[in-house]
């Protein structure tokens, strides 16, 4: 069985919406307890684009970004960030990752939800980019005379 | 003396009333639902969030909801909201090299790896107003390429037609930029805090703006070399782990604007460049910006400062709308102590005046000759 690393699993799960979690969420079973060790809380962050591109960073503007960190009963701990004010969303990301620890519920994890997950979004980016193929220009020459 | 005035209370709490009646508009129709904002009106959207300078499509369509419409309102309403929240991280630069593509063109080279996509754009359109719209007919959904079955890569073009080195590049070389939200703005101005000022700045000065040089006035020919939009992932590096890490995706528009050429007794002649990116579909704000970022950088390239647009004071400190409309808004406000103390000065004015009119007077009668008798 495949593995997630943690940022992929992060990222996986960060760029999921949070009703596509939930909806794969319920196949994990009862889960241990846990209590919110810090947050969920809501800032923001800071986003750098680069000069041209390539070039020197300069900042771009903000953006709304939620942090949860969450410890199970066993006192393992999880952290989870996610762009927006979701609370739900980070937490249920920090909570994966607090999960993803225990040998006994990671295949789980990785069968029941991220897995599941990963389709749907590559599903999604697939039929984005068929959208946008569809607005290519296909040029052609017009030939005058002989 | 001094006296301090009060009221107003309950006209302000009725004015304040009215607008939330007249903003729900006729009950009989359904309320406008902020979702609905964000997803039929998006570009509205997509304009708060660059000018307010924070991405939150929901906030942005809230703002606006509220605002009634009124984008440099809604502006305020972000940019307020902005001020309650803590910073919690600063992002790796983006990387738009790698953004998932909607929309994808060059004004400067027809055949470019990727092709020209042209997403979904109001370009080519025939501007006739579409009544079947006003009779609520059905939209059929948007046309997909099945043959596609992942994105074809599109390289940044600039970069990647440099051999001749005809193109000026622009190169990292490490420099952490100002950040003009915590140290206030200083002159003369670095590029990157310039960008981030007209990152912020209102579209319609920056577009007025970017128009005077193509009119003339600090006139730079430019090209659209490449313009795209489209999703691009955000990362953040995090203690907890000491990695960095995406936490989500944004929509981001770029323009790459190429102009005519810089050089020096040492440097052969390339084009210049000038940049624009921002928030979401926002096309027409980075073609402007990278106008105006160009003509900004008139000192750096030797050129003559001719025109507005290349006075970066004038047009940095002027940029933003909710500074703008807060001091023009300003006037509004009870102003009856100010007026009547220039009510003071006028009259003694005008009775100096008099005065001095009535002694001219008398000294033109004094040495007037006798007028002849009739």
């Amino acid at each position: 069985m495949t593995r997630t690393s943690r940022g992929a699993r992060q990222r996986l799960l960060a760029l999921s919406s949070r009703q596509h979690i939930e909806a794969h969420w319920g196949a994990l079973g009862r889960l241990p307890d846990h209590r919110c060790l810090r947050g969920p809380e809501t800032g923001m962050a800071m986003l750098k684009g680069r000069i041209g591109a390539t070039g020197n960073a300069f900042h771009l503007g903000e953006m709304t970004l939620t942090r949860a960190s969450v410890a199970l009963d066993d006192g393992t701990v999880g952290h989870g960030w996610v762009r927006g004010r979701d609370h739900r969303h980070a937490e249920l990301i920090a909570l994966a990752d607090a999960v993803a620890q225990h040998a006994a519920w990671q295949e789980a994890l990785e069968t029941r939800v991220l897995a599941p997950l990963a389709d749907e979004l590559a599903a999604r980016q697939r039929r984005d980019a068929a959208t946008a193929a569809a607005t290519r220009v296909d040029f052609f020459t017009l030939v005058r005379g002989e | 003396m001094y006296v301090a005035v009060k009221g107003g209370e309950q006209a302000i709490a009725s004015a304040h009333r009215w607008l939330a009646d007249r903003r729900r508009g006729d009950r009989e129709r359904a309320e406008l639902e902020v979702a609905q904002i964000g997803d039929q009106l998006r570009l509205a959207v997509d304009r708060v969030m660059s000018e307010a300078s924070l991405y939150d499509p929901e906030l942005a369509a809230l703002a606006f909801k509220q605002a009634s419409g009124d984008l440099t309102e809604a502006v305020f309403l972000l940019r307020a909201y902005r001020t309650t929240l803590p910073r919690l991280a600063v992002s790796e630069p983006l990387d738009t090299a790698g953004m998932r593509i909607e929309r994808r063109i060059s004004a400067t080279y027809k055949d470019i790896p990727g092709g020209q996509i042209l997403g979904p754009t109001y370009d080519y359109t025939h501007r006739l107003l579409d009544f079947l719209q006003l009779a609520g007919a059905e939209v059929p959904p948007a046309e997909t390429r099945d043959d596609v079955t992942d994105a074809e890569p599109c390289p940044q073009i600039l970069a990647l037609l440099n051999d001749e080195g005809l193109v000026e590049q622009a190169i990292d070389d490490g420099r952490e930029p100002m950040d003009i939200t915590r140290d206030p703005p200083d002159y003369p101005m670095g590029r990157a805090a310039r960008l981030q000022m007209l990152a912020r700045g209102d579209e319609g000065y920056l577009l007025a703006l970017g128009y005077s040089t193509q009119r003339g006035y600090g006139r730079n020919h430019p090209f659209a070399g490449e313009i795209r939009q489209g999703q691009v992932e955000v990362e953040i590096h995090v203690e907890e782990w000491d990695e960095t890490i995406c936490v989500g995706e944004i929509a981001l528009s770029e323009c790459q604007m190429i102009n005519q050429f810089g050089g020096s007794r040492e440097a052969a002649p390339q084009f210049t460049r000038g940049y624009g990116l921002a928030f979401g579909h926002n096309e027409r704000k980075t073609m402007a910006m990278a106008l105006v970022d160009r003509a900004l950088r008139a000192e750096e390239l030797g050129e003559p400062i001719s025109g507005p647009a290349q006075q970066a004071e004038f047009v940095l400190a002027h940029a933003d709308s909710v500074d703008a409309s807060g001091f023009v808004s300003h006037l509004k406000l009870p102003h009856y102590v100010d007026f009547q103390s220039e009510l003071d000065l006028l009259r003694r004015l005008r009775r100096e005046h008099a005065a001095r009119q009535a002694e001219l007077a008398d000294a033109h009668e004094a040495v007037k000759p006798p007028s002849e008798e009739s």
